[in-house]
């Protein structure tokens, strides 16, 4: 690892999905604890949104000493600012959560951020394996518990999935020690989002089947009936050798054998 | 000239005549009348038919009961309803839905996004076409049941593992070519979410993320940690939840292929580098792509285990195989255990009770190795090899070697 990587993480609010208490969110912890792993105490935390946050302190209770806010009102836009702060500072990798915890949630920032400082934008990467060159090599965490291998020219901006190493814990004393310095940025108001309305999310209805039959006999069936549909096809008399052929064929088909 | 009415003498004179052989079906009344007084008389006598043996049958389930011997195909063949055609000649505006397509085929996600793309076109003014995006290899043979009135279909080595610069330019000159109205993605960690951000940041559009409930002026989305539901003016461009809308099951459509302007050159800053093998049994059986499950037919547990290795397929067994010890609580496939979403599971030895077939409900592709061939998961199963399970197994073995070394050798 170069010694020189400047690696800057940006982390929120986070939100208990139960109770709805403040808390570390999940998913910055994760690249907390990915930077942590990089560059150590170099790591830049940087925050945008209100002062006098206490949540705050929990990321920096898992070991670094100093934090930067951009102190603006909670119903701003964090990215016009964040967007500001790092073309000035121009660090070489900028982290993320995937999805805030709380608010709107959309997911955007690392994109806007991308497309504001034209890097480009990795996303629901698991690990970043080297750093050599300008180029770094990142796991990607895909579905079904798969990883894809990538490689990007720095500086980007990558989202860090929950397939991420799980973070450390944080240590509340030096989390109250450490130092959170205020950065003034002329705070710009989230004009749309202010005519939107807010609820608590209500239930969402479940789909129901509906039964399309024309028939009293044909709903009986349907809503009894075990599944009789025998579309496969059945390999009976054939030899070992062709039966295991063509599962080997479904399987190379299904693009299920690497 | 229809409107002509014409006598036909022979049938009044067989009217006329009692006896004359044809007299009785002539005269006798339809099962159905309108009386003088204006009601329906139905005549009795007149429903249903004689069988063959002389007497007479009154089918009351309306050819809907259960069919007996050669009658079966016919009513096959009936079941398979053509469902009507709908044409769009001129569309006025079009709808772009880019689809998923996990494993090259429509997932029950892209399906309701285009149920929600047609909901979006009812409700507007004019004729509109729904405009699928389809990205690599297609396997799809569905399409014109699914609602794509058109399909945009982009296939080649650019567009080939993880693309998103070269997706995104391709999108980019849709939209400058069609202009469409709305686009929409399904919310999902399949790519459609990340494409779909992806284009909002170089549009400038601002989505409606995690959409469940969208007409065409008004959009209720989730929140963070699905906590709140945010009401907004329905956007140009549309993240959409899970079952977000109804899809399409009851017409056709058309399936015409757009061609598409010249692609600009794309400057490609994230290289990809193919997938890492990860070990197949540190995947949660929950989200495994490929299980191999085992049951009380198989004896000889090495060859299994070394099976599983050999295929790259996460482990499941039946509540049998657990309970006698051969493999751990944890692995078990079922009610009582794991409800597996793979897309292919192959059963060695499981007969199927009906507490694993729950199990495997969400399964795509199900393999039965099994000796009884009137077994449950014979039933359920899309391809099933009746045999002993240890010979298949071998020969399987063998087959997915030759093909590694097959293709290590062709790498070389």
């Amino acid at each position: 690892m170069p010694h020189d990587l400047n690696l800057a993480v940006l982390v929120s609010i986070g939100q208990h999905p139960k109770s709805g208490r403040a808390r570390r969110a999940e998913q910055d912890a994760r690249a907390v604890e990915l930077g942590l792993k990089l560059v150590g105490e170099r790591l830049e935390l940087l925050h945008a949104g209100e002062a006098q946050q206490e949540v705050l302190r929990s990321y920096l209770g898992m070991g670094l000493k100093e934090m930067t806010l951009l102190e603006q009102p909670s119903a701003g836009d964090a990215v016009p600012a964040l967007g500001r702060y790092l073309a000035q500072k121009r660090p070489d990798i900028v982290l993320t959560g995937v999805r805030a915890e709380s608010g709107e949630a959309s997911g955007m920032t690392p994109y806007l951020l991308g497309e504001a400082l034209g890097w480009p934008v990795v996303t629901r990467i698991a690990d970043i394996i080297k750093v050599e060159n300008g180029e770094a090599e990142v796991l990607q965490a895909l579905p079904r518990g798969q990883r894809r291998a990538l490689k990007v020219r720095l500086p980007f901006v990558a989202s860090v999935d929950l397939a991420a190493e799980t973070p450390r814990q944080s240590a509340y004393g030096p989390g109250r020690r450490a130092r959170i310095d205020n950065a003034s940025v002329d705070a710009q108001q989230d004009q749309l989002r202010s005519q939107w309305q807010e609820a608590p999310a209500r239930k969402r209805p479940k789909r129901l089947k509906v039964a399309k039959a024309k028939t009293a006999a044909d709903r009986f069936k349907a809503a009894t009936a075990k599944s009789q549909a025998s579309g496969g096809q059945v390999l009976q008399n054939e030899s070992a050798q062709e039966q295991a052929q063509a599962l080997f064929k479904l399987l190379v088909e299904e693009g299920v054998l690497r | 000239m229809s409107d002509l009415i014409r006598r036909d003498p022979r049938q009044e004179w067989i009217a006329r005549n009692r006896l004359h052989p044809q007299h009785a079906e002539l005269i006798a009344p339809a099962a159905e009348t309108r009386g003088p007084s204006g009601l329906i008389r139905r005549n009795p006598h007149a429903v249903g038919f004689i069988g063959p043996n002389g007497i007479k049958r009154i089918d009351r389930l309306a050819g809907n009961g259960p069919q007996l011997g050669q009658r079966r195909g016919g009513a096959k063949a009936a079941a398979e309803v053509q469902l009507p055609l709908i044409t769009v000649v001129t569309p006025d505006f079009y709808v772009v839905a880019v689809m998923d397509m996990v494993g090259g085929r429509l997932t029950g996600h892209d399906k309701d996004v285009l149920g929600q793309a047609h909901k979006l076109v009812r409700e507007s003014d004019g004729e509109g076409a729904v405009v699928a995006v389809v990205f690599g290899e297609s396997k799809e043979e569905a399409f014109d049941k699914a609602g794509v009135d058109r399909l945009i279909h982009l296939e080649g080595e650019a567009y080939a593992g993880y693309s998103p610069e070269a997706r995104l330019t391709a999108l980019s000159v849709i939209e400058s070519q069609l202009k469409p109205r709305y686009w929409l993605f399904p919310d999902s960690i399949n790519g459609g979410n990340e494409l779909g951000c992806r284009l909002a940041a170089k549009l400038g559009e601002r989505p409606a993320t995690q959409a469940w409930q969208v007409d065409s002026s008004t959009a209720v989305c989730r929140g963070g940690s699905q906590r709140i539901d945010i009401t907004r003016d329905t956007p140009r461009l549309l993240l959409l939840a899970e079952e977000c809308a109804d899809p399409i099951d009851e017409t056709r459509h058309e399936v015409l292929p757009i061609e598409l302007d010249t692609m600009p050159g794309t400057l490609v800053r994230i290289e990809d580098r193919g997938q890492v093998a990860v070990d197949p049994n540190q995947i949660p059986l929950a989200e495994a792509e490929f299980i191999l499950s085992a049951g009380n037919g198989i004896h000889d547990w090495d060859q299994f285990h070394k099976a599983a290795e050999v295929l790259g397929a996460t482990e499941g067994a039946s509540r049998v195989a657990v309970d006698d010890g051969f493999m751990p609580r944890f692995r078990q496939v079922g009610a009582t255990g794991t409800w597996v979403t793979a897309r292919v599971y192959v059963a060695v030895g499981i007969s199927g009770a009906i507490q694993h077939l729950q199990g495997i409900g969400q399964c795509d592709k199900v393999v039965a190795i099994n000796t009884d061939a009137g077994c449950d998961m014979v039933k359920r199963a899309d391809l099933s090899l009746i045999g002993d399970s240890q010979e298949i197994l071998a020969e399987l073995i063998q087959l997915v070697e030759q093909h590694r070394q097959g293709g290590a050798e062709d790498a070389a």
